[in-house]
Order: structure tokens, then sequence, then C-alpha cells
């Protein structure tokens, strides 16, 4: 089972960056680029910045530009917890 | 030359959300100065303030903006929200450029900054917000204004404490004489949280009393310190000609004439400078002092500020020479909002026809002679007024409103 | 009819005459100016506080120690960091300009002082006293300074400078961000234009090396983290440039009414001819890649100027050397340049003395002022292997003897705020 999940995620983005009104962060998101989401960069990095914190992972600078979508780095900060585990 | 009207007015403040409700309990003398409740004011010096009540962000913005903005911008957005929809203005459907955004402030996004200040102190750098970067800085209103409402035309930020807001508006006016053809203008400020009333505190100047009636006095000669609040107001800003080419929507009137000043430091031994400011705004405008209905004064509740003041206007306008109002004495002094929202006092003063009542003074010292507008609103032709505010530390400010041409 | 209608139609010039500035690397005009040429960098580790927590831990630092410039202890407790770095600068350029602060007419004499972040490093310290080092929400004020109030609303960096001066004209701090030295100065032409003053001690500062201000750049990744190799770390346009490097100081200028100046035979620097501002309506902190707003600031300076755009000889870029800003601000020059884009050298002197946030756009009137006296253009320190996105004339490494009749100096800044101004020489008057 995964240490971070997308819904982990969700609750992170919607407290880090709030929601749009026209994009509902329910169904099947996970492979919808955080762009199409309605998240810019600067909103990536308030969320990876508690990610950082909160799960005491360290990410690099380029994750907010490498990483598109949720189930990307969904996928990556559970391998950086692996690989600290 | 151009002349600048101003056709839609975004109120956000402590006795009234909106125009209307802000207009009518400063009519009525309704005060909005009350017991601080966004924290636990006990242990201070300083325990009433004017608090906008009932203000839910969350009901007016996007959830998108909430966590990236600090109170005082969730409420400087609303106003100029609801300025622009007052002057029936749809900025998606002017040229970008063509709109500008002038605000003034004075503390920035206070209370964003103590948290994040407390987030590095108690915890450490990394819990430092992303948005700290501007979330907190003098510029946030004007920047995020302008991003919401898609305005890329001429920009402006000015501090000069209460001052700033007609510092602002004539600010606003030269974008417009430049060739911009509508400005969004104002200020709207917040620091009442614990560490920006502790920043205050220090100047000597709030009034340390409880009793909420009598505790913010301009003009009284039991005057003792303002009570501070928050919110103000954005103004829609328009060359004359174009906005009566708009049909049937209401401009409330013509910002014809301002000045700044500068007063010399304390002990110097020369005269304030209030009163040349007035002189000055009065001749940009191309009235004499006869032609004013009535000046909304800056009122620090300060004696020895009320005396500075009251002089400069006896000056002027003779001993009882003119009505003189402070309705701020009902919201607090809102740094970098108070001076717009008594613009929009002034401007609805000339639509109504009624000056509003400066609260809790019941009668001004019989030293200062001014004709003190107190007790209730008083009818009568206004065509004509005097703004004034005073920036902490020397900064004099005026500007005279007219009605609009018909 | 009122001063300010008839000045307007009299169509009143602006110049400088007299420059003070405070930069990393030296106090003083001269000294500015000769680290600027000599494409020298005053970049290094952060020595005001341990720096070792931090993401980015380099910055410009000014070796400036204000009893040296006669602040009294009284001025000292009273004065933030940049409220200082203002009177001093305000001080030098007053002396410079030729005029005895006597001789300054007060009432039309005026203040225009730019700054991004006001007082935060006085802000800062004195938190941390109340906070008990952040551990109190409810912060304690018996213990706050009696000067507290004057950190809180950064006016006070006017009120100082105006006392300086004795100017008793219109007075304000201009806080646009980034762009607030270009816009203090920007204002400060408005006010001699319409007739409101004569003379304005106008230009801006700002003090933001502090824990607080490397923090919130730190989180969002602004800042270099060259951090072994400091004095190379600020690499306008540069491929290998990793962000900017956070700078402090001030630049203050005697900017006055031509004709004034002229009766008195004082010394022009230069003449202001033209400024815009637009905004982006974009974005906080991101730029739109296609530098429209900053070409269209750009223009409308120059128009203002009534020069045409190939007249332009210089452009001192805003060049912060973060993989944006370079990028959309070569993409702006060109849009407004055209193909003279190509022809003239465009550098930033961030490269030396790093970003000093609202102050920078002040400092960078300053050097534009001397390339126009002394015909030398500033060069890019430590641009070695460009960009292939930024390919323009950035001057590498050498300054170079050039005379200069026109120059252009633009603003980036937070808010998405874009300004331009054109300064002249003798050379080129209408």
């Amino acid at each position: 089972m995964s240490a971070f999940t997308l819904n982990d995620l969700i609750t992170i983005m919607r407290r880090c960056a709030g929601e749009l009104d026209e994009v509902q962060l329910t169904g099947d998101i996970a492979d919808v680029p955080f762009q199409d989401l309605g998240y810019d960069s600067l909103a990536l990095l308030e969320a990876t910045g508690w990610i950082a914190r909160e799960y005491a992972v360290s990410l690099p600078d380029d994750v907010v530009t490498s990483i598109e979508t949720p189930a990307e780095l969904v996928a990556f900060v559970n391998e950086k917890l692996d690989r600290a585990a | 030359m151009s002349i600048a009207a101003i056709t839609g007015v975004g109120v956000v403040a402590p006795n009234g959300l909106g125009t209307a409700e802000y207009w009518s309990a400063t009519l009525n003398g309704t005060s909005g100065i009350d017991r601080i409740t966004r924290f636990d004011a006990s242990s201070y010096p300083v325990q009433l303030a004017g608090e906008v009540s009932g203000f839910a962000a969350e009901a007016h913005l996007p959830s998108r903006l909430l966590p990236q903005t600090d109170h005082m911008t969730r409420m400087a957005l609303v106003a100029a929200d609801w300025a622009l929809a007052d002057a029936a203005v749809q900025p998606g459907e002017m040229p970008e450029f063509d709109m500008g955004v002038v605000t003034a402030s004075a503390s920035g996004g206070f209370e964003f900054g103590q948290r994040e200040l407390e987030n590095l102190w108690g915890r450490g750098p990394e819990y430092v917000s992303a948005y700290q970067s501007f979330a907190w800085f003098y510029a946030v209103n004007t920047g995020q204004i302008s991003i919401r409402n898609g305005m890329r035309g001429p920009s402006g930020v000015l501090v000069s404490e209460q001052a700033g807001g007609l510092d602002a508006l004539a600010h606003a006016r030269r974008h417009l004489r430049k060739g911009t053809r509508l400005v969004l203008t104002g200020g709207v400020d917040s620091s009442l949280c614990p560490w920006g009333l502790t920043a205050q505190i220090p100047s000597g100047l709030l009034s340390r009393s409880t009793e909420r009636g009598r505790a913010y006095l301009p003009f009284d000669a039991a005057a003792q310190g303002y009570v501070p609040g928050e919110g103000g107001a954005i103004l829609v800003m328009e060359e004359l000609e174009i906005a009566k080419a708009g049909c049937d929507r209401p401009i409330y009137g013509v910002l014809a004439g301002y000045a700044s000043t500068f007063d010399p430091p304390p002990r110097s031994g020369r005269q304030p400078r209030l009163r040349r400011a007035i002189e000055l705004a009065l001749s940009d405008a191309g009235v004499v002092a006869d032609d004013v209905d009535a000046v909304f004064a800056d009122g620090a509740g300060v004696a020895e500020l009320d005396r500075v003041e009251a002089a400069a206007i006896s000056a002027v306008f003779g001993p009882y020479g003119v009505p003189v109002t402070v309705p701020k004495s009902m919201t607090g002094r809102l740094f970098s909002g108070g001076a717009a929202l008594d613009v929009v006092a002034a401007l609805l003063s000339i639509r109504d026809g009624v000056l509003p009542p400066t609260v809790g003074t019941g009668r001004p010292a019989p030293e200062y002679q001014l004709d003190l507008v107190t007790g209730a609103a008083r009818p009568g032709t206004v065509r004509t007024v005097l703004v004034l505010a005073r920036g902490y530390g020397g900064f004099n400010s005026a500007v005279v409103l007219t009605a609009p041409q018909v | 009819m009122s001063p300010s209608r008839s000045y307007q139609a009299g169509g009143r010039r602006v110049v400088i005459t007299g420059i003070g500035v405070i930069a990393p690397g030296g106090i003083g005009a001269k000294r500015f100016w000769e680290l600027i040429t000599s494409g020298q960098t005053a970049t290094r580790s952060i020595t005001f506080f341990d720096p070792t927590p931090y993401r980015s831990r380099i910055a410009a630092e000014c070796d400036f120690v204000p009893e040296q410039h006669g602040l009294s202890p009284q001025e000292l407790r009273r004065m933030d960091r940049a409220a200082q770095f203002a009177v001093v600068s305000a001080r030098e350029a007053i002396a410079d300009s030729g005029i005895e602060p006597e001789q300054l007419p007060a009432d039309r004499t005026g203040v225009s002082i730019g700054s991004a972040v006001g007082c935060t490093m006085s802000l800062e310290r004195e938190y941390a006293v109340v906070s008990d080092g952040g551990r109190r929400w409810l912060v304690d004020h018996s213990y706050g300074v009696p000067a507290l109030y004057d950190y809180l609303v950064p006016s006070s960096l006017a009120r100082e400078v105006a006392w300086v001066a004795g100017a008793e004209g219109p007075a304000t701090v201009v806080s646009a961000g980034c762009t607030s030295g270009l816009d203090a100065v920007g204002y400060a032409v408005d006010l001699i234009r319409e007739g409101s003053a004569d003379v304005m001690i106008a230009g801006a500062t700002d003090a933001p090396i502090s824990p607080i201000t490397v923090a919130c750049f730190d989180a969002i990744k602004a800042t270099s983290p060259r951090n072994d190799d400091p004095q190379h770390a600020s690499r306008p346009f540069d491929k290998s440039r990793n962000g900017f490097v956070l700078g402090e100081g001030a630049a203050v200028l005697v900017v006055e009414e031509f004709d004034r100046a002229r009766r008195r035979g004082a010394h022009i620097y230069a003449e202001i001819k033209g400024f815009a501002s637009r905004c982006n309506a974009y974005h906080m902190t991101g730029l739109r890649p296609d530098g429209r707003e900053m070409a269209e600031a750009i223009t409308a300076a120059l128009a203002e100027a009534k020069l045409d755009r190939t007249e332009v000889d210089y452009v001192n870029a805003h060049g912060s050397g973060t993989k944006q800003n370079d990028r959309h601000e070569t993409a702006a020059v060109k849009r407004s340049l055209g193909h003279h884009a190509r022809t003239i050298p465009m550098s930033s002197i961030k490269s030396m003395i790093g970003h000093s946030l609202g102050a920078i756009g002040a400092i960078e009137i300053a050097a534009c002022a001397l390339a126009v006296e002394y015909g030398v253009v500033p060069p890019t320190a430590n641009l070695h292997t460009p960009d292939p996105e930024c390919d323009l004339d950035y001057v590498p490494i050498t300054a170079r003897e050039q005379r200069v009749d026109v120059a252009l100096t633009v603003g980036s800044g937070f808010g998405g705020f874009q300004s331009a101004m054109v300064l002249t020489g003798s050379g080129v008057r209408s």
C-alpha cells in the first residue's frame, strides 16, 4: 500500500491552493495535467513544500516543472518514501 | 485636459458591507467600533477597533485565491468587484491596456506576514509559504486587482499612511490625463492582528478607552487618541466624457482638485503645511473657499493634531465658516483605506444632499471654532467638498470633489 | 488658472542634477560606478545571520557603517537600515547637485522614495522579540520599541528624506515591488512636469537581507543556490543561471526642473524623457513568455520621450538571472525595439550587485545617468555561455566605451508590474 495516496494529494492541493470553481477534484483526475486542473507552478511549489515537510522527503528543485500530473507526483513521492525507508 | 469622473464605488467598512449598508449606517450615526474579536485582545492596552464583521471571503472569491491572500487583499478584491459592478463596467469588454490600477497601502498583508514569521521563527524556514513573497507586500492589492480584472494599463502603489488614499486617487487622475480610459483606485487596509496592533501602539496615538461611544472623539476637548480600523473603498475613475457616453450610468462626481504637502520636522519652529495643501487643492480645482459646501476632515482625535487641522480649516474658511464632519468617527481610522472611504462618503453627500454626522464628539472644543456636524445628519445642498487626509509623520493631502456637471 | 494647469502647457522638462548611491561593493556613486564598470562582483555568502538552514545562502551585502556617515545614535534607533541608506544617499545626492540644503525651496521640493519591502529587517527583528522567537501568536506588546510604528508603515522612509532635504512639498513612498525604484522616479517626473514641485528628491531603498525574505524566495526557488561559488552566482542571460542573488542598497537622485537647473548653472547628468508602467494581469510571480506588457511600457516610454526606437543606444536590463525573467525580457526588448534590439548593448548590473528589489530600479537609473555622463556601458558579469534563447548583445564580462545619448532602463516585478524609463544626454535635446 502506498504511503502517499492520490487522496492525500488532493487534500493537500485543496488546502494549499484551493479548488477551481469549474474543476471539481473528484473522479478520475490522476492523469489530468495540473495546469488543466488550474494549478500553476506557484500552487505546486506551495503543495510540494508541504509534502516535503509533512512526509520528510526531499524533492528536487525542478519537481514542479518536471512533473505534470497528480499520478506522476504521487508515484514520485512514493518512490522517495520507499527509498528513505 | 481630461476630467476625472468617479463612476463606481465599492465599500468594505466596519459599519457596513457594500455602499448602501455603509451609507445608511453612516447617516444614522451607527458606529462599527467595538471590542476586538479577531483575537483575544484583553492583554493589550488597546481593546477597541473598527473590525469589518460579516465579511465571508469565500462567498465572494474563488477558493483558488484564498490561500494566497491576506484578509485585506480579499476585502480589496471584493470592493473592486463591487465598484466595477456599480459602474456597470465589464472589464473584459474594454481594451486591457486602457485600464489601470492605483492603490494606497500602509502595512501590507500584515496578518499573513505574522503567520509566516511565526512559521519561520517558531518552526523553520521550510515552513514559510510560497505565497509569502507577495501576499504581505505593499503592492499586493494593485497586483491582485489587475490580475483578477485583466487590467494591463499603468499601475501604482503609494504609501503615505492615511494620506495615501488621496494620493492614490490623484495618481489615478494622472493616468487618465495621459490617456488611460479607466483606473480602479482607492485603498483597503488591515493590520488588526496581534503583531499589527502591537506595531501600532508605540505611535502613542491610539485610544486606550474601552468605552465604545467615547473612545474616538475628533475635535473634542476630551479627545484621547483614535481607534484603529480596517477596510476601505475602491473607486472606478473614468474620463468624464467617456463616462457620460455610458448612457444612464451614474456619475458620482469629479475629482476636481488635489494637492499634497509635507510638514517640517517637530521643533523646527516652522509652520505645519496643511493649510497650504488646502489652498493648492482649491486652486487646482479652480474654486475658492466660498464655493466649498463641506469639509470631510482627517479628524485624528489627538489634541495636537486636531488643533493644527482646525487652525488650517479656520484660516482658509474663517471661524465656523464651513460645515465639517468626520464620518470615520464611526469606523476608526483605516490607514490607506480611510481617505478613500471618506471620498465615497463625500460623493454620496453630494448625491443625496446630506452630510453625515461625527459621532462621539458632543460639541467640538470651542477653541477650534469649527462648525462640526454632530448629533444627526445635516441636510443641505452639497456640490463641492474638500476631503483632508494626514499621514503619520507629516503627510498632508487634500482633494476637492465637485458634483458632476449636468 | 492654477499653477499646475499653466505649467503643464509649458512642457516642463526634468533633469537629474545629483546622484547618491549605496550599493554592495562600495558606498557612494563614485565607488559604485568604479565597481560596475570594472566587472567585479559584490556577491558573497550571507554574513548578516547564519544562513545554514536556507536553500540560497548568497547575497550582495553592503559594508555600511552608519556611524561613519554622520547618523546620530538617536537616528540609528529610529531608522531601519533602509531608511539609513535613503538618508545617506539623499545627502550625497544633494551635495552632488551643488545645492546648499538651505537653498532648496521648501514648498517646491518634494520627496518620492521607492521601496519594495520597507522596514522589513527591523520588523522581523522586533517580531522575534515580542513573539519570544515565534512562540507566541498573542505577541507581548510591552516589548514593542518606540519606532515600531515607523517600521510598520514605510512612509517613514519618505519622512526621513524630507527632513534631510527640508522638503515641504509633496512626499510619498512608492511601493510597487521590484519596479518601485523606477516608479518612484517616474512619479517624481510627473510631479515636476505638472508643476507640483520644482525639485524632487527621488529614488529608492531596500534592505531585505533578513531571514524572512531569504526564506520566502527559497520557497519559490527564485534565488540562486550556487552556494559554493557566491562570487559567480548572479549570471543573467547565461545558460547556467539559476536564480537571482538578493541584494540591498539605495540610490537617491536630485531630480530638477530643467530651466531651474540651467539658471543655477547646475551640472546635468541626463534628462528623463519618458516613463511608463504596465501590468501583465497574468500572475503574481509569473511572466507571459511574449513580454508584451514590458514591450508596451517601453513603447509608451519612448513615445512620451518623442524618440524613435532606433535612437536607443543602450538598454539597462532588468536581467535578474532567473530562467524566466531573462527570456521574457529578451522577448520584450525584441518586440519593442525590433531589429534595432540586435544592434545595441543591453547589460545587467545585477550580475555584480545583485537584486536589491525595489531599490535596484533607482540604482539602475543612476547607472544609466552615469553611462550617459561617461560614455561607458557597464558589462554583464559572469556571462560566459549565453542561453540560446537570450541572443542579444549583453556586453559580457567587460565594460565598453561607447557614447550613450539615449538610455533605456526597464524593470519587472512581482504583481506583474513592468516599467520602462528613457534618459537622454545633452546630445539629444528637444
